[in-house]
């Protein structure tokens, strides 16, 4: 299954600057697996030795992971992934 | 109702159901006014806790200049505390915020320093924290950091819903310094655990994300994970969506981040439908929408009320 993933401005060095790419995967880690596979060095800067990055927000469907199931949320065709870097608010 | 002084009446603010846009008489959602305090913006209750405590600790003295990065509702209500408790104000604003918040500031006496649009709010934070040292005798009461800010919704919010709602089931609110959902999250863990705490985000457009690396990220030093249910991230067309039938339906005028907010409570309230459970889910109105008449979020289609707000820190 094929899911859209949007990418933020700081991250489409990896995408040759496109806002949303494709990937497959029935879990988020195979997701980002799939689109480090297709975009050598993005899975780096999403993930490190203890998961999600601190300052990287990732939501399916508008929810945030890490509220899911983090990186083992199941996710289904016609799923949208959006990642974003936290900012502030306020 | 009789109060001393202005400042003696923030808060208080009236819990109004919403019959038409509560999808059935089991599943309800309550709008808590807090466009009804002294400035229209919830943000009245943590400027006067924060000037209050700063007082007690002995921080502020009359004459004092206070500093406070603020994307503008906070610097209105500081602004209009200060000017009655004699000190002065100076915002560090992102330019990318409406004119009427400019003009309210002006208006209440504060001066503005601005930001660069690109990175929102994150930059304001940078730039004050760089005045700050550049003036040592300011005093930055820094709301992203300082306990009084959520300790304002622990002692005043959240009581007020639980004694206008002992049947309620869910909260929602905006996530930005997250001082609402962390005070009042922190209030119903010890009052009543069974209620459930969710933050609707406002998703801004890209300009907003134009970090140079992820490493210049932030989160608010008053955060805490634990206190939330969930999160969702509600971008400008859903929030101007429902700040429009919110309208519409009810007759309610609020900003667009109570738009974003309405969004994820009529998400939730579709969820308990569908699992057949009974929910009384109350939501925040941060403000009203006279903030928001310039930024062309109530004029046109959806996708022109979009891409009008394109850029702009609308929440």
């Amino acid at each position: 299954m094929s899911v859209e993933v949007r990418i933020p401005t700081i991250l489409r060095q990896y995408t040759g600057g496109e806002k949303a790419v494709s990937a497959e995967g029935a879990s988020l880690a195979a997701i980002i697996a799939d689109l480090d596979a297709n975009h050598p060095g993005i899975g780096e800067r999403l993930l490190d030795e203890s998961g999600l990055r601190r300052f990287v927000n990732i939501y399916v469907n508008d929810e945030d992971v890490r509220f899911l199931d983090g990186l083992t949320t199941v996710i289904a065709d016609e799923d949208s992934i959006t990642i974003l870097p936290a900012v502030a608010g306020g | 109702m009789r109060y001393d002084s202005l400042l003696d009446s923030v808060g208080h603010t009236p819990l109004i159901g919403l019959p038409r846009l509560s999808p059935s008489p089991d599943v309800r959602l309550w709008a808590k006014m807090e466009d009804r305090n002294p400035t229209g913006s919830i943000k009245d209750r943590a400027a006067l806790a924060m000037i209050d405590q700063a007082e007690r600790d002995g921080l502020l003295t009359p004459g004092c200049t206070l500093l406070e990065p603020t994307s503008g509702n906070t610097g209105i209500s500081l602004a209009m505390v200060a000017k009655q408790r004699g000190y002065g104000l100076v915002c560090v604003m992102p330019e990318n915020t409406s004119a009427e918040r400019t003009q309210l500031l002006t208006m209440w006496g504060a001066r503005i320093i601005t930001s660069p649009a690109a990175g929102g709010s994150n930059e304001a934070v940078r730039v004050a924290k760089q005045v700050a040292a550049e003036n040592p005798d300011w005093v930055m009461l820094y709301q992203y950091g300082n306990p009084a800010n959520a300790l304002a919704h622990y002692d005043s919010t959240g009581p007020e819903l639980l004694a206008d709602l002992p049947t309620i089931t869910h909260f929602v609110a905006g996530l930005g310094t997250t001082g609402t959902l962390m005070g009042v999250g922190r209030f119903f863990r010890e009052a009543k655990p069974s209620v459930r705490i969710v933050a609707a985000e406002p998703r801004y457009g890209e300009l907003v994300y134009g970090l140079r690396n992820l490493d210049e990220g932030f989160i608010p030093e008053l955060y805490d994970a634990s206190l939330l249910t969930t999160r969702f991230s509600v971008g400008p067309k859903d929030a101007v969506r429902r700040m429009r039938e919110l309208l519409e339906m009810e007759g309610i005028f609020a900003g667009v981040s109570t738009g974003a907010i309405l969004h994820a409570a009529l998400g939730i309230a579709a969820k308990s439908v569908k699992a057949g459970e009974t929910a009384d889910i109350a939501f925040i109105v941060c403000d009203g929408g006279w903030k928001y008449l310039s930024t062309g979020a109530y004029e046109g289609t959806l996708d022109e009320a979009e891409d009008a707000l394109d850029g702009q820190l609308w929440a």
